[in-house]
């Protein structure tokens, strides 16, 4: 027996492995990762790593006693190039390198990738992305002899990154292609409100300007030319997004629409392979969604539970999503919290206090509470979440009164439906 | 040498030499210790790492911040006046915690 083989020593692939054990998993599980690290944790590569509030070591997952005690073997280095599998799930992947790692089940825990910029000069050295360990490490040592950075994308990783580097004391823009800041992940208050505080704390930021080339000497980049005109840079980050890793699923013949096909238990469309996490396509796991509504999340909440659920699957058991998907972003003063998908709604509840540093808004579909964006207000990001966990609902009319803390509302709610 | 010892909810205790500067959190996860889920890793984001922690360890401890203090009225087992988030809990040389973990994270 050769057991089960994850590709992607990822926080979807970690999480399998140790689901799976404490599942009572008997085989032998192989965890590889095509990357110089020990399994290690992304989200703060472009917040308290890039600030350089926390070490490289307090990124590691486990200790190497940790993967040793359960029997779980960890691979570096290794990039899978080829994978043949037969009927029945089982075959042998090819690294690059030459190894082959045989397996009865194969997980796919691959992740993505940052989507490139194509535009004239993004190959100049000094055009940087942030996706990886490496990435961080790179930007991390060519920081300190930059003054001016351009960051290409007002998404997460852009702003992340951003309000860092401003702690760091580089005078920093950002340019974005499209009329508000994180316009995939919050409505348009909460980008207006993100906007306005980055503005005000000296981030230069550019809206509905594309970027239209990067300009360099020598090889070297010297500056970004965005609507004409020309903006200085040391260091041009590019956050535009990622693009899933399913080259490996596509060349097995697996289903690859926007990510790598799964049903509600992860399994692929070979009723064999597992794909979890970033790379995975999958039907949405939220209570009361439009029936036939896929997704595909980016996300650390989403790989531990969808990871949980391929973990039950390996084991015979089919187990549903568990949960409702939440999100943070870190952003120097800022701290957002998302409970909930906003997607579809069609009312907003504003929460916010005349406490201009806090914001939060509810987001609904007919009188029913999906989401909340929140903005240094856990109270609130938390009241909403257990709401959404619990399937408590919260209407307009209840929230309406600021005065009343969430969290009493909810109890008031809860107590109310058991009566 | 520092330790951490950890009690769940059922009374089943891990006792772990820890490295002084990390985090009580930190010392759970990397050693897989059940109990703490912390899927922020430590950026006091989810609330995913209480532990109660012993009433003689606690007043060794520096008191929680505003932030975590807030957090902690979300936590999926209801806070007690022993409650702290454990990625805020910092471990230093020689010392002993000892920290009760919930029944449930989320």
């Amino acid at each position: 027996m050769t057991g089960l083989l994850i590709i992607g020593s990822s926080q979807a692939g970690v999480q399998l492995a140790v689901s799976l054990r404490a599942l009572g998993f008997d085989e032998e599980i192989t965890l590889l990762g095509d990357e110089d690290h020990r399994p290690y944790q992304r989200p703060a590569l472009s917040k308290e790593f890039l600030q350089d509030r926390i070490t490289k070591e307090s990124l590691i997952y486990r200790t190497q006693e940790y993967w040793d005690e359960h029997r779980i073997t960890v691979v570096k280095g290794e990039r899978i190039e080829r994978i043949s599998s037969t009927p029945d799930g089982s075959g042998v992947a090819f690294s690059r390198t030459g190894t082959q790692f045989a397996f009865d089940r194969l997980a796919l825990t691959v992740g993505a990738h940052a989507r490139k910029l194509t535009v004239p000069g993004a190959d100049l050295d000094g055009v940087l992305y942030l996706r990886s360990a490496d990435d961080a490490l790179e930007l991390k040592a060519r920081a300190p002899e930059a003054k001016k950075v351009v960051v290409i994308g007002g998404g997460f990783i852009g702003i992340e990154a951003a309000a860092s580097l401003h702690t760091l004391g580089k005078a920093v823009t950002i340019v974005e292609r499209g009329p508000r800041v994180v316009e995939r992940a919050v409505g348009e208050k909460t980008s207006e409100f993100i906007l306005r505080h980055h503005i005000a704390s000296g981030v230069n930021i550019l809206l509905n300007s594309a970027t239209e080339e990067i300009i360099g000497e020598g090889g070297r980049v010297t500056g970004v030319r965005v609507n004409g005109e020309i903006i200085e840079a040391d260091i041009v980050l590019v956050g535009i997004g990622v693009i899933p890793n399913t080259e490996l699923a596509k060349e097995m013949g697996l289903q690859v629409d926007n990510g790598i096909v799964v049903d509600k238990f992860a399994t692929a469309s070979d009723g064999h392979t597992l794909a979890v996490g970033d790379c995975s396509n999958l039907p949405n796991p939220v209570p009361n969604s439009p029936t036939g509504e896929r997704v595909r999340f980016e996300s650390v909440n989403h790989a531990i539970e969808q990871a949980k659920v391929a973990a039950y699957a390996i084991m015979g058991r089919q187990e549903e999503y568990a949960g409702i998907p939440w999100f943070w972003s870190n952003q120097g003063e800022l701290k957002l919290q998302i409970a909930g998908l906003s997607t579809g709604y069609d009312q907003v509840f504003d929460r916010s206090s005349a406490d201009s540093s806090k914001f939060s808004i509810l987001y609904y579909r007919g009188e029913q509470l999906i989401a909340a964006d929140c903005i240094n207000a856990p109270l609130d990001f938390m009241a909403v979440r257990q709401a959404l966990t619990k399937g408590v609902n919260l209407t307009p009319e209840m929230v309406a009164d600021v005065s009343v803390p969430l969290k009493k509302v909810l109890t008031e709610a809860e107590i109310k439906g058991s009566e | 040498m520092s330790t951490v010892i950890f009690t769940s909810a059922s009374g089943d205790v891990v006792e772990i030499d820890a490295t002084p500067g990390d985090s009580v959190m930190e010392t759970a996860v990397r050693n897989g210790v059940l109990g703490i889920v912390a899927e922020c890793g430590g950026s006091l984001s989810c609330a995913t790492c209480h532990v109660f922690v012993d009433q003689e360890d606690l007043a060794t401890l520096p008191e929680a911040e505003e932030m975590e203090d807030e957090m902690l009225w979300g936590t999926a087992v209801d806070r007690q006046d022993n409650s702290r988030l454990s990625c805020q809990l910092w471990i230093s040389e020689g010392c002993t915690i000892r920290v009760t973990t919930p029944e449930t994270q989320i």
